[in-house]
Parts: C-alpha cells; sequence; structure tokens
C-alpha cells in the first residue's frame, strides 16, 4: 500500500536572468555579431538549445536539491520571503514548467490553482465563461452541468450569470472564479495565495471550503505569506529559503523558524549545570517552562486555552522576601504586560531555602495570534535587589481558530490589537418609531 | 492493508531531445480544445459593427478586386470559368489556411497568461485556433454555393471530394502553425514574418491564376505548396476544372503531412520551455 501522495527528490530548477556584461566591444564587433548571431541562434534552436545566447547568462537557481514526501491527506503550507522559489515549486509540480535537475511523483490527479480566475474572458458571459474555466481546470462538462447550480450559489452570482464578465464588479468576478475552482475534485489540490481574494465573508466561506477539502482526505499543497493562516490551516509547514528546505515539520515550528530565526522558539529552558544557572548565592532559576492545562509543554497554544508559565527556582539564602515575575513580549518588541506573584502566602513572608515552583496562568482569550518571548525575573524586597532576570528565556505561539468561538468570530482577515480579549456583545433591536 | 490504490501516476523530470506526441492526452483533453474553440468563434467579432460579416467580406472583396484587375485588365486565363467564381473557389479554403495561419502563430503568445499558470497540452491552442477558422470557412462557403447557382454551376459527383480537400488546407495550415507559433514564443520575430509570408504565399499558389499555365514537370513540383493541391481540388470538385488531382496533389499531400508532422515534433521539443520564455 502506498499511501505517498508527493514525493520530490532532489528537484533544481535554473533560470536565465539576463546577459551578463561584455567589456571591450566595438561597433565592427556589434556589428558583426547582429549579422551572425541570428544564423547561429536559428542553428542552436534548430539543434533544440533554448537560447542561442545560453552560456552567456548568468544563471540563478530557483530551487536547489528540494526533497519531501507529502502523504496522502495531508495539508502542507509552504511559506518563505520573495524570490524563496515558492511559486516556482508549485509551477513545476504543475507541470507547468520542468525542472532542470531531480524528479517528482505525484500519485493521482492534480488541480492547481495558481492563480483565480485564469482563462476568463471578459466578452463572456459568467455561465461561459464557467465552462471555459473549468474546461481549462481539467473539470469535464457534465461535472460542470452537475455543479452549476452549487458553484453560481457558491459566488452568489445568480442574477448576473448571463452577463458578460467585464461588467462585474471585480469582487463578483473574483467570487465566481474561485468558486469553479472551489469545485474541483482533484486527489491533490496546489494553491497559490488565491485566497487573498473577495470581502471577508467571502475568505471565511473560502476557508471553511479548504477545510472541508482537506477533511475529505485530499492532499493539499498551499503558499502563502498569511502566517496565522498557514497556522490554521496546515498542520505541517515546508519552509523554503534561496530555493532550499529550511524548515520542514509543524506548522507552529516552522513558522517560528521563520518569524524568528535569530530567537529561539522553546517552550522549556533548564539549567543544570550550576555555573550557567541564571542567579546568585541568593536565590537560582532551575528551569522555565510554557504548559498548557493539560500539564504538556508546548510552543503552540490554542488561544481559546489559558497558558500556564512555570518558573522552578532554588532559594539558597533563607530570610528574603521575594518578587517572581516575568514580561511577556511579542515579536514587535512591544512589552504587552508584567505579571507579579502575588501568592498571599508567600509575597509578605520571608522563605525557607529548598526549591519552589510558581506557576502563572495567561488566561485564554487573551492574548492574540503570534509569537511572544517570556522574560523571567526575580528580586529580593527591602531593599529592592535584583536577583535574576532572563530575556526571552521562552517563547510560545498563539494559534487561533476558525470555529467561530474566538474573538476573531467569523472574520479571517488580520485582527490587529496587542491583546485579544473576548468580550460579551449584547445587540438589541429596538423597533423604529415613526412618527406620523 | 487497505485496499490497493489505484491512482494515476505522473513522474515530473526534465525532458531532453525529442518527445513523443501524446496523442493520448491531446485527446483526453478534445472537451477543453472544443471550448478553447468556441471561445475563439464566440469573441472573435465581440464589439464589431459588422460582425460575423466579415467572414464574407475578406475574401469576397478580394474576389472583386480579383476580378477587376487580374479577370478584366491582365486577362488572365481562368480555364473557361466565369473568373469571379474561378478566384473565389480558390480565396475560400485560401482565407481559412491563411486566417489559420495568422491566428494559430500568435495563439500561444496570446495565450502566455494559461500557459504560465495552467498545465494542459500545449497542442491544444493552436489546433483550436486553426478549427475555429471552420465557421468562418462555411459561412464564406455559402456564398460559394450562393455564387455557384448563379453562374449556373452544378456540383458533380466530384463533389464528395471536397471534405478531403479541406482536410488539406487544415494539415498545411496547422502544420504552419505549430512551426511558428513555438518559433514566436521566444522570437517574436514571427509576428512581422507573417503578413509578409501570407502575400508572398498568396501569389505562389494559383488563386488568380490556374496551375494549368505550367507544363509538367513543374506542374508537379508545383504541388510542393499544398496549397496547390488545396486549390487544384477545390475547383476540380466544384466546378469540374480541368483534370483530375494527380501526381502533384500526392506531393502537396506529403508536403502537408511533413509540416504538419515536424511541426508537432518541433513544438513538442520547445513546449517545455514555453512557460520560462513566454
Amino acid at each position: 500500500m502506498n499511501d505517498i501522495a508527493i514525493h520530490v527528490e532532489g528537484l533544481s530548477k535554473k533560470f536565465y536572468i539576463g546577459r551578463l556584461q561584455q567589456k571591450h566591444r566595438t561597433l565592427r564587433d556589434n556589428l558583426a555579431d547582429a549579422f551572425v548571431a541570428p544564423f547561429r541562434r536559428a542553428g542552436k534552436l534548430l539543434r533544440g538549445q533554448t537560447t542561442g545566447a545560453a552560456e552567456l547568462d548568468e544563471t540563478i537557481w530557483a530551487l536547489k536539491d528540494v526533497s519531501f514526501e507529502i502523504k496522502r491527506g495531508e495539508v502542507v503550507g509552504i511559506i518563505g520571503g520573495n524570490g524563496a522559489g515558492k511559486s516556482t515549486l508549485l509551477k513545476v509540480l504543475s507541470r507547468i514548467t520542468e525542472p532542470t535537475i531531480g524528479f517528482a511523483e505525484i500519485h493521482g490527479t492534480v488541480a492547481s490553482l495558481l492563480e483565480v480566475g485564469t482563462g476568463f474572458h471578459s466578452e463572456l458571459t459568467g455561465r461561459e465563461n464557467m465552462y471555459l474555466n473549468g474546461a481549462i481546470l481539467g473539470m469535464k462538462r457534465d461535472e460542470i452541468d452537475r455543479k452549476f447550480d452549487e458553484i453560481v450559489a457558491f459566488a452568489e452570482v445568480e442574477k448576473f450569470i448571463d452577463t458578460p464578465v467585464k461588467h462585474y464588479s471585480s469582487g463578483m468576478y473574483l467570487r465566481l472564479a474561485f468558486a469553479v475552482a472551489a469545485h474541483l475534485e482533484p486527489e491533490i489540490l496546489i494553491i497559490d495565495e488565491v485566497l487573498a481574494v473577495g470581502d471577508a465573508n467571502f475568505q471565511k466561506k473560502c476557508l471553511n471550503k479548504m477545510q472541508d477539502v482537506g477533511q475529505e482526505g485530499r492532499t493539499v499543497l498551499f503558499v502563502s505569506h498569511n502566517m496565522p493562516a498557514v497556522t490554521r490551516l496546515c498542520p505541517r509547514t515546508i519552509l523554503l529559503n534561496k530555493g532550499k528546505v529550511l524548515a520542514d515539520g509543524p506548522s507552529h515550528k516552522v513558522v517560528s523558524v521563520y518569524m524568528g530565526s535569530e530567537k529561539a522558539v522553546k517552550a522549556e529552558r533548564k539549567w543544570t549545570d550550576i555555573t550557567e544557572t541564571p542567579g546568585d548565592d541568593v536565590v537560582r532559576l532551575l528551569a522555565i517552562r510554557v504548559r498548557t492545562e493539560d500539564g504538556e509543554i508546548t510552543e503552540a497554544v490554542d488561544i481559546r486555552k489559558p497558558i500556564g508559565i512555570e518558573m522552578e527556582y532554588e532559594v539558597l539564602q533563607p530570610g528574603h522576601i521575594f518578587m517572581i515575575y516575568f514580561h511577556v513580549v511579542n515579536e514587535e518588541g512591544v512589552k504587552v504586560f508584567t505579571s507579579l506573584d502575588n501568592d498571599h502566602v508567600w509575597r509578605q513572608n520571608p522563605r525557607s531555602a529548598g526549591d519552589y515552583v510558581s506557576t502563572a496562568w495567561i488566561p485564554g482569550n487573551l492574548m492574540p495570534e503570534g509569537i511572544f518571548f517570556i522574560t523571567p525575573g526575580i528580586r529580593t524586597l527591602n531593599p529592592n535587589t535584583p536577583r535574576l532576570r532572563v530575556a526571552d528565556a521562552v517563547a510560545f505561539q498563539v494559534i487561533d481558530s476558525l470555529d467561530g468561538d474566538t474573538a476573531r468570530v467569523d472574520f479571517t482577515g488580520d485582527l490587529p490589537g496587542i491583546v485579544r480579549p473576548l468580550l460579551q456583545w449584547k445587540t438589541q433591536f429596538n423597533h423604529r418609531k415613526i412618527h406620523k | 492493508m487497505t485496499k490497493i490504490s489505484n491512482v494515476s501516476l505522473t513522474v515530473i523530470r526534465p525532458k531532453k531531445g525529442w518527445q513523443t506526441l501524446n496523442l493520448k492526452e491531446l485527446i483526453n483533453c478534445r472537451e477543453l480544445l472544443f471550448f478553447l474553440a468556441w471561445r475563439d468563434i464566440k469573441v472573435r467579432y465581440k464589439q464589431t459593427v459588422l460582425g460575423v460579416a466579415w467572414a464574407i467580406i475578406q475574401p469576397f472583396f478580394t474576389m472583386v478586386i480579383f476580378s477587376l484587375f487580374f479577370g478584366r485588365l491582365a486577362k488572365i486565363p481562368s480555364e473557361g470559368i466565369p473568373y469571379p467564381i474561378f478566384s473565389y473557389a480558390a480565396l475560400v479554403p485560401w482565407t481559412f489556411f491563411a486566417n489559420g495561419l495568422n491566428q494559430a502563430s500568435n495563439s500561444l503568445v496570446g495565450s502566455a497568461n494559461l500557459i504560465k499558470k495552467v498545465y494542459f497540452p500545449r497542442l491544444a491552442i493552436p489546433i483550436a485556433s486553426v478549427l475555429a477558422g471552420v465557421v468562418d470557412f462555411i459561412l464564406s462557403f455559402i456564398v460559394l454555393i450562393g455564387m455557384m447557382a448563379y453562374f449556373g454551376f452544378f456540383p458533380t459527383y466530384n463533389v464528395l471530394w471536397l471534405p478531403l480537400f479541406l482536410l488539406l488546407a487544415l494539415t498545411t495550415s496547422l502544420g504552419v502553425s505549430l512551426w511558428f507559433s513555438a518559433l514566436n514564443v521566444e522570437f517574436r520575430d514571427v509576428r512581422y514574418t507573417i503578413p509578409f509570408l501570407t502575400q508572398f504565399w498568396l501569389f505562389s499558389t494559383p488563386i488568380a491564376y490556374p496551375s494549368s499555365l505550367l507544363s509538367e514537370p513543374w506542374k508537379t513540383i508545383y504541388g510542393i505548396n499544398p496549397m496547390v493541391g488545396v486549390v487544384d481540388g477545390f475547383r476540380w470538385a466544384l466546378l469540374g476544372t480541368s483534370t483530375p488531382p494527380g501526381l502533384a496533389m500526392i506531393v502537396s499531400a506529403a508536403a502537408a503531412l511533413i509540416l504538419l508532422i515536424s511541426g508537432a515534433f518541433y513544438f513538442r521539443r520547445m513546449e517545455k520551455n514555453f512557460a520560462d520564455v513566454i
């Protein structure tokens, strides 16, 4: 039994990017070249070489030795900066362009959506474009016939289905285009950023449709710049950088690699070596970790769930009153808040020597999506003396959900704000009084 | 063990040298071929005042001009047939050929966006372009039937051969288009070559004059231009001119076939770079 959907090995793609500058050319050379070159080019062309001047061209590897395997039913995100090779990878996998070296094996039918509305013709009506676009994307005519009403309803363009699409608003145009694409039933779906279309409501619909696609056991490859969308939709992500696979694994980990490659996003830090332990001869920090309610130590936390910040420390010198605290800093370096240990027993009483564990719970539905770094610290009071402080000791990533029970409700776009509390809303309806 | 899968396997790897034509894949996408041709037909005369009349105006007015200058003034022989119908019977397949060539040669460049964003057998694009011309052909052919009635020509059983001659025109048009459309992707020079070539080709085809002006063996060699076979075939099948097609026709058919096959293989060979170069 073969449960592999896509197997990619050593995939590389070279592009020619313009000619290198040549020095010491005279007009005579240029004239001679102008005369001879067409013949040379024609000769090379007939021998099947693409560009006559290939050897003079500067080349770039858009993909270099990319290997990975995707199992059937997996939903995988592909992220990376501009020019990382994401689009090239999708184009190679959709057979639009061919690799220079390496190979890919694809098990099953593929539909790739590198653009919404490819092949739409502005002079044709919505109905005609549906059939044309469907055929281009690989749908059979009777398949479109069968889904016609469903597609039209999804796109919400019932009234205008026989109007040429050049009279459509851009929103209608995109909705219709996406609706056709969303009704494809391939075994493998390759999508490039097409979700950046339409209004929020429609985005939500598309995202839901995509989630359904994933749940139907279809394999999905999803390229995006929208990190929260990737973490919401794809359990696994591949990070490309300069044509190479830089990271491949659980989305929250890969996204955190991408977001803060200089800062490690780790849920736990322990100091076993005495010489490295932060602190002094009064108190030492032994460990700090991020926990869920279930006690699991994890970087990825659900936006709805409380997050436990647990500090383990050893008091070496008895008789001090301690202040245990931590700062929470977001990706932009903004200090979101600071929290102090307010345990009623210890906040006023000197402590005896020994090991302590203090845990603070950040409530669910407070932090927005994103990565947060924890800077723990311990001071002694009277006099106020700093004892230890570890910048960005641990971090966690908050992942929002599309279930509708979070602060974003049904909105799928970028929700700004430094916190994201779930507030109690109440809306009243009052009949308008008409005075006559 | 779960059920044994029977999913299709596609292997993507660099291709070198000549490729097979992969006609099976092409046949599988015949619906796409149909929709592309249908789109070309639907869109061609959109936002024009005269609309579909253009399909008739082009060959008809060429016929009028030819009749005036070549028929009346130059008194070019027309094998005893009234010059207007003599030239129009040739202009109908010629217009089909020339328009097909023109449209199909620019078809890939015109579909750059499709090529860069979706995979399907690229051959479908020029083929659909040439096929879309069939509608124009039918319209101008209806006029030809009218003219035949007017001049009192009634077709013999020879007319049964007509589809073959149309097929020959299609083969020639497609063969040349495959070469040019593939070349046009990298060398836009092609775009400027085509009007010039069409004009040159028009006069090397017996449209304004009869091929009987030539004697053997030149007449047979003349058949290397497949449009000679097409035009002579049309005249013979419809107007009953001269001798039935002979050796020259075989030469024409062979030439057209060579053009088509070589064009298709060349196209397949260049195809892999289309998305990168276009």
